[in-house]
C-alpha cells in the first residue's frame, strides 16, 4: 500500500470573487503518476500553482509528509515545477539553467558539475550543455526544463501542460520518455493536461476537474469505462448517450430498459432504480455494432458520415428519431475493403453488458451536456 | 532613369545630413581664424579649447551631470517600470498617464514650473537643481524603454527561479536584471544623451555656481562663432560615437 505524500484538504481559492477551487480534498500517493484533467478554467492549473506555492489558498491546508506547507514560499518547498512554456532562463546556457537550483542550495562546484552532467545525460542532452536555450528545438528545451527540475531531486514534480507546445509525434515520444523518467526516478509526478488521451495513457490515477470541483478520481480504466457523471463521460473520450427508460427491475440484479423501443437487459447500476425512471445509457463508439438493414436486432438508421482513420473506420449514423450515433469499427482482416456509402441504410446495436448507466442529472447539467453536441 | 531617381534622392538626404558634420570636423583642424577659408592643418583650436579653463570645467560639469542624471533616472525609472508591470495598485493609471504628460508637455512649460518650484522651496540653483530637473525629464523615457522590455518578459521566469530555490532578491539579481539589462543600458544612454544636450530646461534651472557645456557654447556662439566650438563639436561627436559602439557591443554580448 502506497503512502500519502501530499494531502490537500478543504482547499478554496477565489480570484476577484470568482471561485476557482471549492473546498477541494485530494490525497496524492508517494511515487504515483497522477493527472489533473479538465477543460480550461476548471482549476487544474490553480491547483498546481497552490502546490508549488505561487498562489496561496483562501482556505484549507496543504500537508507534505505531515509537514504544513500552506504558507511556505515556493523556494522553501521540496517540489519543483516544469512550466508550460519551459521558462528557461534565456541569458544562461543549458548547463547554467540546470545548475541554477543546485547553486541556490550552495552545493560545492564539483558536485554541481557532476549532478548537472548526470541530469543532462538522463535527457540525452550532454552535448548541448554550452548552448543557449534559443538555440534548441522545442523538444530539447522541454527536456532541459525537465532536467532543471529533477536535478534537485524533489519529492514531487509538478508538470503544467508540459507537452502542449509540441507537435503530435514529439508529444508521443515525450509521453513515453516522461513515463520512463518517472519509473527510473521514482518521484511522484503531478501532471496537468486538458488532453484526455494523454491523461489516460500516462497516469496511474486521473483527477477529473470541473468548476473547481473533483468530478471523479480513479484509474484511467475506471474513468473511461465507469464515468461518475455526465461531464466525465463526455469529457473523457467520445460517448453515445442513449435515452433509456426503466421497464422493470428484475430479481437477479438486472433491470430491463427500454432503449429506442428495444427491450434490453442491463446489470443493475449503483444508483437507486424504479420502474418508469428515465436514465442515460452510455456506449463508447467502439462498443457499437453496425448491422445490415435486414438484421433482426438493432435500431434502423442511415450513415451520414464516414471517416477513414487508418486502423478504424469511424462513422456517424442518423437514427430515425434523428439521434446521432458515433461508431468506430476495426478493419476486419477478412474484408479489407469494408466501407460505407453515405446514405446507406444500416441497423445499430451493441452487446448488452458493455453499456454504462447514469442517472438523470439536474436540468442545468443536462442542458449543458446537450449543448456540446 | 527611374533607377537614378531614388538614388539621387537618397544621396541628397545623406549629403544634407552629414555635410554639416563633416564640415565641422574638417574646420576643427583649420589653421585659419576665419570659418570660410582653409588655412592648412592645425591643432591650435584644440589647444585653445583645452586652455580655456571655463570651457573644460563646463565640459566636466556636463559629463558629471549627464552621468549622475542618467544613473539616477535609470534606477528610479527601472523600479517604476517594475512596479507598473508587476503590481496592481490604486492610481496606477494616473501614474502611467503622468509620465506621458512629462514627456509630451513642451519643455519650456517643464522649465518654468521646475524653476517656480525650486524658488518656492528655496533651493539654490546649481548642481542639485539641474540634477533634479534632468532626472525629471529623463525618467519617462527610461520607464517606457524598460516597460517595453518587460512586456515581452515571460512571467514564468521569476516563478521558475523561486521554484528552484531563489529568494525574491536573488531572483531579481540573477534573472530579472540580466534579462532586462539591454533595456537598462538603452534607457541609461537615452537619459545620458538627453541630459548632455539639454538647453531649455537647463537655462532656467542652472545657476552661476555650476556652468554646463550646452549653455557655455550657447553663450559663446551668441557673440560670434569661434573655431574652438568646431573642435569641441568634433570631440563630442567622437565621444558619442564611442558611446554608441560601446552600447551596441554590450547589447550584442548580452544577447549571445
Amino acid at each position: 500500500m502506497k503512502q500519502t505524500l501530499l494531502s490537500l484538504s478543504n482547499l478554496s481559492k477565489q480570484f476577484d470573487g470568482k471561485t476557482v477551487l471549492d473546498s477541494l480534498d485530494l490525497e496524492i500517493l508517494d511515487g504515483e503518476f497522477i493527472t489533473l484533467l479538465g477543460p480550461s478554467g476548471c482549476g487544474k492549473t490553480t491547483l498546481l500553482r497552490l502546490m508549488a506555492g505561487f498562489e496561496h489558498p483562501d482556505d484549507g491546508t496543504i500537508l507534505l509528509g505531515g509537514q504544513d506547507l500552506t504558507h511556505t514560499p515556493p523556494e522553501k518547498r521540496p517540489l519543483n515545477t516544469v512550466f508550460q512554456n519551459y521558462a528557461l532562463f534565456p541569458h544562461m546556457s543549458v548547463f547554467d539553467n540546470v545548475a541554477y537550483g543546485l547553486k541556490m542550495e550552495k552545493r560545492p562546484k564539483e558536485e554541481i558539475r557532476q549532478r548537472v552532467d548526470e541530469a543532462l545525460a538522463m535527457v540525452q542532452l550532454e552535448e548541448f550543455a554550452r548552448r543557449k536555450p534559443h538555440q534548441l528545438s522545442g523538444g530539447q528545451q522541454q527536456r532541459v526544463a525537465i532536467a532543471r527540475a529533477v536535478v534537485k531531486r524533489p519529492k514531487m514534480l509538478l508538470l503544467d501542460e508540459p507537452l502542449s507546445a509540441l507537435d503530435y509525434k514529439l508529444r508521443r515520444t515525450m509521453q513515453v520518455e516522461l513515463k520512463r523518467l518517472q519509473r527510473e526516478l521514482g518521484i511522484t509526478f503531478v501532471f496537468v493536461t486538458h488532453d484526455q488521451e494523454e491523461a489516460l495513457s500516462m497516469s496511474d490515477r486521473v483527477v477529473v476537474l470541473k468548476d473547481g470541483l473533483i468530478q471523479q478520481l480513479g484509474t484511467p480504466r475506471e474513468v473511461y469505462e465507469r464515468p461518475a457523471n455526465l461531464f466525465t463521460a463526455r469529457f473523457v473520450g467520445e460517448t453515445n448517450f442513449f435515452p433509456g427508460r426503466i421497464d422493470k427491475a428484475n430479481g437477479d440484479d438486472t433491470i430491463t430498459v427500454d432503449v429506442f423501443g428495444l427491450k434490453r437487459t442491463f446489470r443493475k447500476p449503483d444508483f437507486p432504480v424504479a420502474a418508469g425512471q428515465p436514465l442515460h445509457v452510455l456506449l463508447r463508439p467502439e462498443d457499437i455494432r453496425v448491422l445490415a438493414p435486414d438484421d433482426d436486432d438493432g435500431v434502423a438508421g442511415k450513415v451520414v458520415e464516414r471517416n477513414y482513420k487508418g486502423s478504424t473506420l469511424d462513422s456517424v449514423i442518423h437514427l430515425e428519431d434523428s439521434t446521432e450515433v458515433l461508431a468506430s469499427e476495426f478493419f476486419d482482416e477478412d474484408d479489407p475493403t469494408f466501407d460505407y456509402r453515405l446514405g446507406e441504410p444500416v441497423k445499430v446495436s451493441w452487446v448488452d453488458g458493455w453499456e454504462w448507466l447514469l442517472p438523470m442529472e439536474s436540468p442545468e447539467a443536462e442542458a449543458e451536456a446537450n449543448l456540446d453536441e | 532613369m527611374s533607377r537614378w531617381l531614388p538614388r539621387t534622392y537618397l544621396t541628397l538626404v545623406y549629403v544634407l545630413l552629414y555635410v554639416p558634420i563633416i564640415v565641422l570636423v574638417v574646420f576643427s583642424f583649420n589653421d585659419s581664424r576665419s570659418g570660410y577659408e582653409w588655412g592648412g592643418l592645425s591643432l591650435r583650436w584644440y589647444e585653445a579649447l583645452f586652455n580655456n579653463r571655463a570651457m573644460v570645467q563646463a565640459m566636466w560639469n556636463s559629463l558629471w551631470l549627464a552621468l549622475s542624471a542618467a544613473t539616477v533616472s535609470t534606477m528610479i525609472g527601472a523600479l517604476t517600470a517594475l512596479a507598473l508591470h508587476r503590481y496592481r495598485f490604486r492610481g496606477k493609471k494616473l501614474l502611467n498617464g503622468m509620465l506621458f504628460i512629462v514627456m509630451m508637455s513642451p519643455e519650456i512649460v517643464l522649465a518654468i514650473s521646475l524653476l517656480a518650484l525650486f524658488l518656492l522651496v528655496g533651493l539654490k540653483l546649481g548642481y542639485v537643481s539641474l540634477l533634479l530637473a534632468h532626472v525629471t525629464f529623463c525618467l519617462p523615457f527610461v520607464v517606457i524603454t524598460v516597460m517595453a522590455r518587460l512586456s515581452g518578459f515571460d512571467e514564468r521566469l521569476p516563478e521558475a527561479a523561486r521554484d528552484l530555490g531563489a529568494s525574491d532578491f536573488t531572483m531579481t539579481r540573477t534573472v530579472l536584471i540580466p534579462v532586462i539589462m539591454p533595456a537598462l543600458v538603452a534607457g541609461w544612454l537615452l537619459g545620458f544623451t538627453l541630459s548632455l544636450d539639454d538647453v531649455v530646461v537647463s537655462t532656467f534651472v542652472s545657476g552661476p555656481s555650476y556652468e554646463i557645456l550646452p549653455l557655455r557654447i550657447y553663450s559663446m556662439v551668441r557673440v560670434g562663432l569661434k573655431p574652438e566650438v568646431n573642435a569641441l563639436g568634433t570631440l563630442l561627436l567622437v565621444f558619442s560615437l564611442f558611446m554608441l559602439i560601446l552600447s551596441q557591443w554590450i547589447l550584442l554580448r548580452s544577447r549571445r
